[in-house]
């Protein structure tokens, strides 16, 4: 038997496929190029603009007084860190990467997360479409992502927010499935408008379970992020991916463990305001 | 008396047979109900549909607590959700202030249950996140009325179910009962015709459901708001409601006055359920007095002017009382200035056993 008949290869249907994009829709990816470009540009700008310790204190007392002492106490050691190892321009940048990824990532995964509870057909085609994105190792959403958009930042958020949609649009549906049927039937007696029900009942109901898929974006994010120093996205990748490149044992250990400092904050702090949510509910 | 007064009031809610068939080939269950006259059994055989209500009939007029009482499984619940559209006809009409609701739009159907149709429900569904005024208001809040309006108005709706001191407390900070209040105030604050009440107080323990079933009776009179009142105990049914339907297997078998149903139960079944209901304040004098003809035949040395007076409304727990206190063993029921009848010992114990009820009244 002839091996060449059995051997398939997705490849070589998605690259001509990502060449006509790229030949037809060029003005597209610039568009989207220039956008992200200057959210992020702008966001770091903030980030820098204050002197590191003036904006560290900045953030410790926001989250004494949002979610508690010792939130407030690990905040402060692990941006001190950063900012300590020399890395703290690389972290903010990291910071900026990882909102704007999230931002977006939300903003699709939200809606969709909705309409799959609403609609099963839809969660039905939509579910097996999460697993395969899941379950790809993250490296290959690169490769189409650098053949559009050529190397830096904006490939990066690409392959971040393609990452980060996922826990994001399951824990929605779950989210909004849970609501009690009950609650659901309330609305529809006291004539409420669906737009009312949907915010007014079902958003708080799901809000909980909701703040757990934004904890989980957060962190796939930030996994994604550093990874994606690979393509020239700055930030700790970047310091990660010179390290491993030169051999440079201390570089690498530094941005590794900023890397951890910046994952903490991120955890501690949306976690510490989901379970003052909690308590809030529970009260 | 009482039943004809209401008679005379408008319809607020009018179901002419009324069907709903769960399952996914309804409409053709349904076709076949009309034309071939298939029983519950066959449609469920045949389609694998379940019959939720058949052919339901009922009226509720202004200022009347109308009662549907059944055991679980009866089509209770659908029934009342059938009446605000919470759940679709398969088939038969409804018209809830003489309009027909299959008939209205969306947004005229919401403006009717925000404003002309209120609801309770036996689990109460109020939100956690919002304080028991804040949750009183949200029938308000989602009808865009200003806040303080709306404020002001659960404020005084939670006064009318003497709440108005939890006004900033959580539910679950509060007792079921007072969930159940916050509930109807939620309700009242939007000042509807119609309350829906969903079984409301079947959760509850027996004293404080005594309690709500007599506020919640005092406080619709006193508003003169209609309800219909979903309840699988007889009892409740007895004490809250003007007239009572009762539910089996998805249909009305017999629909009248607590009185009604007690002295002429429609078959075995209504008959079994109220052997075990106490007769002292149901049945009235007017239904077990013997006529004046019959009595001066038996004792015609009797002068029906010497005997106790009491009204046709009189019941047999306060017939008891006069019998006692009288020197005679008979009773004159009195209306309008006229004796219509005699209430005898032996009428009387009848009347508590329930039986031949309906030979005393034709008397």
């Amino acid at each position: 038997m002839n091996d060449a008949v059995l051997h398939f290869s997705p490849g070589a249907y998605l690259a001509p496929s990502v060449d006509w994009l790229n030949r037809n829709l060029h003005p597209l990816f610039s568009a989207i190029t220039v956008v992200v470009e200057a959210t992020l540009s702008a966001i770091e700008a903030a980030l820098l603009a204050v002197p590191p310790p003036g904006l560290i204190a900045i953030i410790i007392a926001a989250a004494f007084f949002a979610v508690g002492m010792r939130i407030a106490i690990l905040v402060g050691l692990c941006l001190g860190f950063c900012l300590l190892v020399g890395l703290w321009t690389a972290s903010m940048q990291t910071v900026a990467l990882v909102t704007v990824a999230v931002t977006i990532s939300v903003l699709i995964a939200f809606p969709l997360g909705v309409l799959c509870a609403r609609h099963k057909t839809l969660e039905a085609v939509v579910r097996p479409v999460l697993d395969v994105m899941q379950t790809v190792p993250p490296w290959v959403y690169l490769i189409p992502a650098v053949m559009l958009f050529s190397l830096g930042r904006v490939p990066a958020i690409i392959a971040t927010i393609v990452y980060g949609i996922p826990p994001m649009l399951r824990l929605t549906t779950l989210a909004f499935n849970q609501v009690p049927r009950e609650f659901l039937e309330l609305g529809s007696a006291i004539g409420a408008h669906p737009r009312s029900v949907l915010w007014k009942i079902e958003f708080p109901l799901a809000k909980q379970t909701l703040l757990v898929g934004l904890n989980q974006c957060i962190l796939l994010s930030l996994a994604m992020v550093v990874l994606a120093g690979l393509v020239g996205a700055g930030g700790l990748g970047a310091e990660v991916t010179r390290g491993l490149t030169r051999m440079e044992m201390g570089l690498g250990l530094r941005a590794g463990l900023a890397i951890v400092a910046v994952a903490l904050v991120l955890d501690r702090l949306s976690r510490g305001l989901l379970q003052r949510g909690a308590q809030a509910a529970a009260r | 008396m009482i039943a004809e007064a209401a008679n005379t009031a408008e319809v607020l809610i009018d179901c002419q047979s009324v069907w709903k068939v769960f399952g996914d080939k309804s409409a053709a269950a349904m076709r076949s109900i009309s034309e071939r006259g298939l029983g519950k059994r066959e449609i469920l055989q045949e389609f694998g549909c379940v019959v939720g209500v058949s052919n339901a009939t009922l009226e509720v007029r202004r200022g009347e607590i109308f009662c549907i009482m059944g055991l679980s499984g009866s089509g209770k619940s659908t029934l009342i959700r059938l009446i605000n559209k919470l759940i679709t006809p398969s088939g038969g009409k409804i018209l809830v202030k003489g309009k027909d609701i299959a008939a209205l739009s969306q947004t005229h159907l919401r403006q009717m249950r925000a404003k002309n149709i209120g609801m309770v429900f036996q689990n109460v569904a109020l939100l956690p996140h919002r304080t028991v005024l804040e949750n009183a208001a949200f029938g308000l809040e989602v009808q865009g009325v200003p806040k303080a309006e709306r404020l002001e108005t659960a404020r005084q709706a939670l006064e009318k179910v003497g709440l108005a001191d939890w006004l900033e407390r959580y539910p679950n900070e509060l007792s079921g009962g007072m969930q159940q209040r916050v509930g109807l105030a939620r309700a009242l604050a939007s000042d509807p015709e119609i309350i829906l009440m969903d079984e409301p107080f079947s959760a509850l323990d027996p004293l404080i459901r005594r309690q709500l079933q007599d506020e919640f009776r005092g406080l619709t009179k006193e508003l003169g708001k209609s309800a219909v009142f979903i309840t699988h105990d007889l009892d409740e049914a007895i004490r809250i409601g003007d007239r009572i339907a009762i539910m089996k297997d998805g249909a009305i078998i017999q629909t009248g006055t607590a009185e009604e149903i007690i002295l002429n139960p429609a078959d075995d079944y209504v008959a079994e359920f109220v052997a075990g209901i106490s007769r002292l304040h149901l049945i009235k004098a007017r239904s077990v007095m013997r006529s004046t003809a019959e009595f001066q035949n038996a004792a015609p040395d009797l002068d029906l002017r010497s005997l106790a007076h009491t009204s046709p409304n009189a019941d047999i727990d306060e017939l008891i009382t006069l019998t006692m206190q009288s020197e005679h063993d008979a009773i004159a029921v009195v209306d309008n200035g006229q004796v219509i009848g005699v209430v005898t010992p032996r009428s009387l114990l009848m009347g508590v056993k329930g039986t031949g009820g309906s030979g005393l009244a034709a008397a």
